[in-house]
């Protein structure tokens, strides 16, 4: 108890230094809390897919349009157990700079090859029975204040109404949650039916296919019985996995990711580095005090003890600071972004990874002065002040 | 006054003398002002680039036209009655053949990255060779021209460098169709380097294009012109199209990184609040090691102003060291250097980064802010202690 108050007196003796200190680590794990997450949310479509999910796409690219009489050929192929298709909209909402991601899918087999997808079943029947309604993700819903019941108009970057103009109006009859919080839910889904009828180019195409096999074992098979069975005509398809296909998506933004978070992750241990060397010389400039304690009799060891809990102490005190200030960062932000990043959420890996941050710190500023202070021979130590 | 100035050169020196004494602590904060001024023009460094590679693809005296809300070369159509019709429009230069028109298609293929050895987007660009004219600075680093007709195209530098597989006389499959690469061209390093040139006839073709295209560029005299041409777009109800000068189209485009700018001024200046805490720290420090000598030289009729000023320099320096340190690094990690990223048209973008002597200003005035805040208050107390504590709280 009492080596403890002495660690305290120690801490505080100097409030302005106690104050900076912390303050630089607190910033510390404010941009690395807020980091890792906005690195998770990017990731989050890679470690949210299902195992047994493929996607079908155009081989010469996937925004290139697949016929319609894939849907059908596919679901004969021995492993597949339920298909699918979207259609990319290209829907914004009142501006053009809004935009909404927003699919045209064949409602029924849609939620089904999602399970992750949940809805109240009135308002899953709701959407099933009106063409022209719409069903919309819980984040995107609340990032434009939209209810059940709202009419809402929505444009396509791509697509004419056979009306004439470029906007479509909706009804919301539903709005979907996901079973986990890393769920992507920030889209829209439409009858496919009702965007063929309502688009003045016509056409039987869609955008592609996603279909769940058997089990997630016959995936490479089905992939190939599939592509194999569309080479040579005028569509050919390129299969992969659901986690494959958005890994190759993420890696479109490029190098650019990548030299983002290695610049921050440097500017995170730049500045453990720079707290670290003055939590050092803190301890350093008491050789003196550490002289007299042995002197008093206080074993080396207990010392050591002394230096190390301290410096941990100063090194979670910020530590946690940060990453609770984080913690309020993301929640404030994640309903102001959930147009862009969806997925913003402070998981228990990260957590870990930050505690393991923070003892590392006040494991590597205490040890040097702790060890010096194990060594430290009494006599040498008066001579030298 | 000269009394102060001498006063404080003197001081100056002294303070700058003793600082191999705390060495660490001085090198922390040199270290730490680097380190920000350094992210900061990174970031900055990034936006530049990609906005620069942007905005030089666009001229003055080209109108482009897209069909109303499409926001991106990708997302618009125009079919061939609707090309015809813009042919016809007031403002648009003609030469012997006729109108100087260029109707362009833009579909998307996908190409082998170098660096992550996985697909990514890249834009195949249907046009004639007028098309080929409208472009400043378009030139055939190697091999020639595509033949109107055949399945020919020539690569842009940049797909060139960031993409395997588009070598000079390679054959390149696109999903069931096979393209011969016959040339290699450069157009200054802007945005059509990152893209594949066909002709338009044979895409329409291969690709079910029917005879229809996506956007349409002109030759005009100058951008006054447009006012002409909207005007006659907006009579005629059979367009649904709306114009203006390509430079304001690219420039539009290139303002999609700019949040890049903004992300790397917010995390910088909130480095650069750690980094004051590690600074005023260090300049603490340096003002408690110097008590002794404060107090001496106040006590033999040094001014407060002179400690004043002493303290604020020594952490100016410090700061300024720091930032010179972080631009020459930033200049030689960043600057130049190759990426790409997904642009407005859903296509990779390739572009270096750029590092202008208004960032460094930009990156150099954040660091003095570092060092006046993290010298003033600590000068404050070396100028305000009175002798005799000082005396008492070197012992």
């Amino acid at each position: 108890m009492k080596d403890l108050y002495l660690v305290y007196k120690n801490l505080t003796r100097k409030k302005m230094r106690l104050f900076l200190t912390t303050f630089a680590i607190f910033i510390a794990f404010l941009i690395f809390g807020a980091i890792m997450t906005l690195r998770g949310a990017l990731n989050s479509g890679v470690e949210m897919s299902a195992d047994n999910r493929l996607v079908v796409v155009h081989k010469t690219n996937f925004t290139n349009p697949l016929p319609y009489s894939y849907v059908n050929k596919t679901q004969t192929i021995e492993g597949v157990k339920q298909v699918t298709h979207a259609n990319w909209f290209g829907g914004y909402y009142q501006q053009p700079a809004n935009q909404v991601v927003t699919f045209a899918v064949e409602p029924e087999s849609y939620l089904a090859v999602y399970p992750e997808l949940v809805i109240d079943p009135d308002q899953r029947q709701a959407w099933l029975n009106n063409q022209a309604s719409i069903l919309v993700g819980e984040r995107i819903a609340l990032a434009n204040g939209w209810k059940v019941g709202d009419r809402i108009p929505l444009s396509s970057n791509i697509f004419s109404h056979k009306d004439g103009g470029q906007t479509w109006e909706f009804v919301i009859e539903g709005i979907f949650r996901g079973t986990e919080e890393k769920t992507d839910t920030s889209y829209l889904l439409f009858h496919y039916k009702y965007f063929k009828e309502t688009q003045s180019w016509g056409g039987d195409s869609i955008g592609w296919l996603i279909l769940t096999t058997v089990d997630a074992s016959m995936n490479e098979s089905v992939a190939k019985a599939i592509d194999s069975n569309f080479a040579n005509s005028n569509a050919e398809t390129d299969t992969s996995t659901e986690q494959a296909f958005n890994k190759a998506f993420i890696e479109q933004i490029g190098n650019i990711g990548l030299i983002i978070f290695g610049v921050v992750f440097m500017a995170f241990f730049t500045i453990l580095i720079v707290v670290g060397n003055t939590m050092v010389l803190a301890i350093r400039e008491r050789t003196g005090e550490i002289a007299v304690l042995k002197t008093l009799g206080f074993a080396s060891i207990r010392i050591f003890k002394m230096v190390i809990i301290e410096s941990c102490l100063l090194a979670f005190l910020g530590g946690l600071l940060g990453l609770g200030a984080a913690y309020l960062l993301i929640q404030g932000a994640s309903e102001h972004l959930a147009r862009f990043l969806p997925n913003l959420v402070l998981d228990q890996n990260i957590i870990m990874q930050a505690l393991g941050y923070m003892l590392l710190l006040g494991l590597i500023t205490g040890i040097a002065p702790a060890i010096s202070a194990l060594r430290l021979n009494i006599i040498t130590a008066f001579s030298r002040d | 006054m000269s009394n102060i100035m001498s006063q404080s050169i003197a001081v100056i020196v002294m303070n700058i003398r003793s600082l191999p004494r705390r060495l660490w602590m001085s090198l922390a904060m040199v270290f730490a002002s680097a380190v920000v001024v350094a992210i900061l023009l990174a970031f900055l460094a990034m936006a530049k680039g990609f906005e620069a590679t942007m905005q030089s693809a666009g001229s003055d005296d080209i109108a482009f036209f897209m069909r109303t809300g499409s926001a991106a070369e990708l997302n618009s159509s125009a079919s061939r009655d609707q090309v015809s019709l813009i042919e016809n429009s007031p403002g648009i230069l003609k030469d012997a053949q006729g109108p100087l028109v260029s109707p362009e298609l833009y579909v998307i293929v996908d190409g082998l990255k170098k660096s992550t050895q996985q697909e990514a987007n890249i834009p195949l660009r249907g046009l004639n060779q007028r098309g080929v004219d409208m472009r400043k600075g378009f030139t055939l680093t190697a091999g020639r021209m595509f033949t109107p007709g055949t399945d020919e195209l020539i690569v842009g530098a940049g797909i060139l460098r960031e993409f395997d597989g588009f070598d000079l006389g390679q054959e390149i499959r696109f999903g069931k169709y096979t393209w011969k690469v016959v040339g290699v061209f450069s157009t200054g390093g802007n945005v059509f380097e990152s893209e594949l040139w066909a002709d338009a006839k044979v895409i329409q073709n291969l690709y079910n294009r029917g005879s229809s295209y996506q956007t349409v560029r002109a030759r005009i005299g100058s951008p006054d012109d447009l006012t002409a041409i909207s005007e006659y777009l907006k009579s005629e109800p059979r367009l649904t199209h709306e114009v203006q000068t390509e430079s304001a189209y690219f420039a539009t485009q290139g303002k999609s990184l700019e949040y890049m700018a903004i992300f790397g001024w917010v995390i910088s200046s909130i480095m650069a609040l750690g980094a004051l805490a590690g600074a005023l720290n260090t300049m603490y420090t340096s003002v408690s090691d110097r008590a002794m000598e404060i107090a001496t030289l106040r006590a033999i009729g040094f001014s407060s102003m002179s400690a004043f000023i002493g303290t604020m320099v020594e952490a100016m320096t410090l700061a300024v060291i720091g930032s010179l340190v972080g631009a020459l690094a930033a200049f030689i990690f960043f600057d130049g250097m190759n990426a790409s990223t997904l642009g407005g048209s859903f296509t990779q973008v390739v572009f270096s980064f750029q590092l202008t002597s208004d960032l460094f200003r930009q990156g150099i005035t954040l660091a003095l802010i570092i060092g006046f805040i993290s010298g003033v208050f600590p000068a404050w107390r070396a100028a305000r202690v009175p002798v005799i504590v000082a005396f008492q709280s070197a012992r």
